[in-house]
Parts: C-alpha cells; sequence; structure tokens
C-alpha cells in the first residue's frame, strides 16, 4: 500500500507534469532548432513570438465568449488557436521580409542574426504588452480536471490522490499530433526532405535546384505554427504572462542545444529531459521517502535538491554541463 | 559544339585567376582539365556554372548563350556538378539524396532511381543509410548520381577521384565511362592526370590560368614535354 502510494505520489507531482512541461518545451525547441537548422542562428525573439501568438488567441477567445460561443468540455482557446497561428505566421513573415531578409541577402554572419532577433525580441515585446498588459492572465475555460485528487482517493482508497487537469491532456495529444506530423513532414514529404537538405548543405541544395526562398518561407510557417500552439498550451496549463514567455527561452534554448542544435528529435527529447530535470530537482522528496523508508530512517528535511525559485539555474547547469562535455548535444544523428 | 566555354576571364575580387581559357566539350565525351595546383582549373569550373562572375568570355549550351543566367538557371537547362567537396547531403539517406538530385524534375523518379542502382550498385546496397556514413569511394558514387539524377546534358565533376585509393579511382573512372555511355558530355577536373587522361577523349591542361596546351589525351601521354613537365614523367 505504502509502494503504490509513494508512486502514485510521484506520478502527480513530478510524471504528470513533467510530461506536461516538457511537451510544451518540445514544440518550443523544435521551433527554436528548426530556426537554427535552415536559417542559421539562435532566434531570441521565439518566447514573445510565443507570447504573440498566445496573446492573438487570449484576444479570440474573449471575442469568441463575449458573442457565447464555447467549446464545450474543451476551452474556447482551441477554437481560437487557428487564428492565432495565422497572425503569428503573418507576423514571422512581416519581420522576415522587412528585417531578417535584408541581412540573409548580406550574407551577415550569425552574431548580427542574433542581435538582430534580440531587436525584434523587444518589439514583439512591448506590442504584447501595449495591446494586452502586462499582468497575469488567466484564460482556461471548459472542463478543468478530468480526474481530481479527492475522487482518485476515493475511487482507489489510497491516501494520495492523482490529479490530472484536462489542459495536460490536451497538451499532450495536441503535442503528439503536432510532432507526428511535424516529422512526417520532414522525413517522407519532398518539401519537408527538401528542408533537411538546405539545412544539411545549403550550396549542394542550390545546386540540386531547391528554392532557398521558398524554404525558408516554410520554416516560418512551420515555426509560426509550434510557437503559437507551445505559447497557448503553455498559458492554458499555466497562465498567460509576457515575463514568463521570455523567460522560457532560457529552458526553451537548454532543450534545443542538450538535444543537438539543428536537430528537431533531439528538440523533442531535450523537452522532456529539461522538464525532468527541473521538476525532479525541484521536488521535496520527504514524503516519498516516509512512504518507502521504515520509520526509524524517516527523513527529518525536506530532501529537496534546490528551492523551486531556483529552477532556471537547472536550465542553466545542464546547459552549461553539456557545452563542456558534449558540445554537439545529447543526441546526435539526424540534423534537421 | 555542344557545350563550349570560350575566352574565360575572370577571378575574386580585382584578381584574374583565369585568363582567355576556353573549352569545348561534345556529348558522349569525356574531357579533362588538368594542370598544377593553382591553376585556375577548379575556377573554370564554377565560371561556367556561373558560381564565379566573369568579367569577359561566354559559355554556350547547345547553341545557347547562357553566360548571363544565374547557376540554378543553368541547371534547369541540363549542366550539372559535382564538387570536390561537401557533395552530399551527409544527412540524408542514400536514397533521399537521389530523390534530392530529382528536385527540379521528378518525373519518373522511381525508374531513375533505378538507373542509378543500376550504374551503381553499391548505392542500391546502402540506399536506406545515410549518407555520411559510406566511405570516400561509396560517397564519390552517391554525389555522381545524385548529379545524373537531373538527367543532365553536361556534367562536371570537380576532381571525383581526390582522396580516395588507386583501386577506388580506377573504380570510378571506370564508372563516368559507363555514363559517358548514355550520351552526356563529361567535362572533369582532375589531379591524377595520367589515368585521367587515359579516359578522357581530350584535355586541356591550364597553366597559370591560361591554356597551355590541349589535345587527345594519347596525344597529351605521349608528349614528352608534356609528361616531364605536369605527368611526372
Amino acid at each position: 500500500m505504502d509502494f503504490l502510494n509513494s508512486i502514485i505520489l510521484l506520478t502527480n507531482f513530478i510524471i504528470v507534469p513533467g510530461i506536461t512541461y516538457g511537451s510544451q518545451l518540445a514544440l518550443g525547441a523544435i521551433g527554436v532548432t528548426l530556426i537554427y537548422g535552415v536559417l542559421r542562428f539562435a532566434n531570441f525573439a521565439y518566447g514573445d513570438l510565443m507570447a504573440f501568438g498566445t496573446m492573438v488567441v487570449i484576444l479570440m477567445t474573449w471575442y469568441l465568449q463575449s458573442k457565447g460561443i464555447s467549446f464545450g468540455l474543451l476551452p474556447t482557446a482551441l477554437l481560437a488557436l487557428p487564428i492565432g497561428i495565422l497572425l503569428t505566421i503573418a507576423v514571422s513573415l512581416f519581420f522576415d521580409k522587412t528585417v531578417f531578409e535584408y541581412y540573409r541577402n548580406k550574407k551577415s554572419n550569425p552574431v548580427t542574426f542574433i542581435v538582430v532577433s534580440l531587436g525584434i525580441m523587444f518589439v514583439l515585446n512591448a506590442v504584447v504588452r501595449i495591446i494586452i498588459g502586462p499582468n497575469d492572465i488567466n484564460f482556461m475555460d471548459g472542463h478543468k480536471f478530468i480526474m481530481k485528487a479527492r475522487e482518485f482517493k476515493q475511487l482507489t482508497g489510497l491516501n494520495e490522490g492523482l490529479a490530472i487537469k484536462s489542459t495536460q491532456v490536451i497538451t499532450l495529444v495536441t503535442t503528439i499530433i503536432t510532432c507526428s506530423i511535424l516529422f512526417y513532414f520532414l522525413n517522407k514529404t519532398k518539401t519537408g526532405k527538401s528542408m533537411r537538405a538546405y539545412s544539411n548543405n545549403e550550396d549542394l541544395a542550390l545546386l540540386s535546384g531547391i528554392d532557398p526562398k521558398k524554404i525558408v518561407l516554410i520554416t516560418w510557417v512551420i515555426v509560426s505554427i509550434l510557437a503559437s500552439v507551445a505559447g497557448t498550451l503553455y498559458g492554458l496549463d499555466k497562465s498567460f504572462k509576457p515575463f514568463t514567455y521570455f523567460n522560457n527561452l532560457l529552458p526553451i534554448f537548454a532543450a534545443t542545444i542538450v538535444g543537438g542544435i539543428g536537430n528537431p528529435l533531439g528538440a523533442f527529447y531535450g523537452g522532456f529531459l529539461i522538464a525532468f530535470s527541473e521538476i525532479g530537482l525541484t521536488y521535496a522528496y520527504k514524503k516519498f521517502f516516509k512512504y518507502i523508508m521504515p520509520e526509524s530512517l524517516e527523513p527529518s528535511t525536506l530532501i529537496q535538491f534546490i528551492s523551486t525559485d531556483y529552477k532556471f539555474a537547472i536550465s542553466f547547469a545542464i546547459l552549461i554541463v553539456v557545452l563542456i562535455f558534449r558540445p554537439n548535444g545529447i543526441f546526435k544523428g539526424k540534423v534537421i | 559544339m555542344f557545350f563550349s566555354a570560350t575566352k574565360l576571364t575572370g577571378g575574386y575580387g580585382g584578381v584574374n585567376i583565369i585568363e582567355d581559357c576556353s573549352f569545348n566539350v561534345d556529348r558522349g565525351e569525356i574531357v579533362s582539365i588538368l594542370g598544377p595546383n593553382g591553376a585556375g582549373k577548379s575556377t573554370a569550373m564554377r565560371a561556367m556554372l556561373g558560381i564565379l562572375d566573369l568579367k569577359d568570355g561566354n559559355v554556350m549550351l547547345d547553341g545557347k548563350d547562357i553566360t548571363n543566367l544565374k547557376t540554378q538557371d543553368r541547371i534547369k537547362l541540363g549542366l550539372s556538378f559535382v564538387p570536390q567537396i561537401k557533395n552530399i547531403f551527409t544527412e540524408l539517406t542514400v536514397k533521399e539524396n537521389l530523390e534530392m538530385g530529382a528536385f527540379i524534375n521528378d518525373d519518373n523518379l522511381s525508374s531513375r532511381i533505378e538507373e542509378m542502382y543500376d550504374l551503381f550498385p553499391i548505392i542500391k546496397e546502402k540506399k536506406d543509410q545515410f549518407a555520411g556514413e559510406l566511405s570516400g569511394g561509396q560517397r564519390q558514387q552517391v554525389a555522381i548520381a545524385r548529379a545524373l539524377m537531373t538527367n543532365p546534358d553536361v556534367l562536371m565533376l570537380d576532381e571525383p577521384t581526390a582522396g580516395v585509393s588507386p583501386v577506388i579511382m580506377t573504380e570510378l573512372f571506370q564508372h563516368i565511362l559507363n555514363i559517358k555511355k548514355q550520351n552526356i558530355a563529361i567535362l572533369m577536373v582532375e589531379q591524377n592526370a595520367r589515368q585521367a587522361l587515359e579516359v578522357s577523349d581530350l584535355g586541356y591542361i591550364l597553366v597559370t590560368g591560361r591554356n597551355a596546351y590541349e589535345g587527345k589525351g594519347d596525344y597529351l601521354l605521349n608528349d614528352k614535354e608534356i609528361r616531364k613537365a605536369f605527368l611526372g614523367g
């Protein structure tokens, strides 16, 4: 019984949140890695692109709600998501045409691109704050829990409850669908293969007649879809605050680099690795050990490796360790 | 003449690397461009492809002047190029490499791939492996097959046998002779002059960016002076 309780405890506080957060990071990291692979720079504006997409979704959600439209048990935001995606694509293409294209034609070095993307980050950041404000916004509606902790306890008779929020299931399902489509696209379709070819060897791709303009366009479209989906899922699961999205850039970059930058599958796994490290190392294991240890060995402290306030330090630490010992990332193999 | 480059002059920046270079290739012919290091062989080939801007000279393909076309447009007209380095997509499978070769024209894709399998049996064996995992000689075959996928009229090879063992070199030249049978005009830059001339119909020897000698393969091979100067006695 105690053993079961301890398993449920970990599932409730580490595994379920880890899968959810990991999915959100994975989607974000794949976006960053695709930009790096095809356009060859680290896009610092990505967190704020996610914020922009989510903002549009929120505005659209409010509009739909004001018209009395809802999505039944599911959050209205899912209905608003397509508009969010479209406007995010529009804003990405706008910045590409007005800013990035200029530097691409000049063949600027990657550092220039990074600084340029920082500029766009500030612009997007300001746009989002001007339109929707800097405050926390909760836009989740519909059915909140699939399984409540109390219901689980009553159902199983265990001491520990297992709560599953509907946003967690939505996140997982959406991630599986999005990633399946994306990896099918990259590995099986002609356009997807040409994207990988362009990322792998630009000169030879040009010699094969692959049109770089089309590749760049498709990359921005895919990246914008991933950014708005990841942003919306994160916002639904937690809440929307522009500053948090900017902050999320760190774990997303860490996931990207851990997975081997330019490698989408690596970024996917990297997202989960960072998420589980963050949650696993900031969780207080006292109760867990109470269940599995004999009474005499019960811990007197919280058994928490690091305070939740320092969770970003974990991404940083992983990032540094990986950069020192495996600068190409943990997962080698295909680079997009 | 099916493909001809006449009086090419150009270089990077202000300095001319090639001056007044001319080359001609006909369908079903193998033509080698030879010469010492730094003679401008690869530069001349890049000039014909439009990767390098020319100050003077023109390039004709099947009676059409293609001097002012971009590289990509020349490829659409039937030129195909195998660079010396980075000539395969290492992160794609061998089969995907071939598919990318046929990017601009993938009618009869599968039959075209089958032809490549016949031409280079090793490719069929390795078709699902990442091209980056292959040996040097196998990579070269994938690189040539990728270039052939466009169904080109002119195939340009930049040092196809660089860095492979003598046995593999012989094998690669044999493959190039087989490609010649498909009535393709083949132009190659080579360091291994003697072996290249043995399979070539015509050879050009460049010295400091200019045409120094030209002639049929056996003529160049048998000329005492040329042998001494360029072919190692």
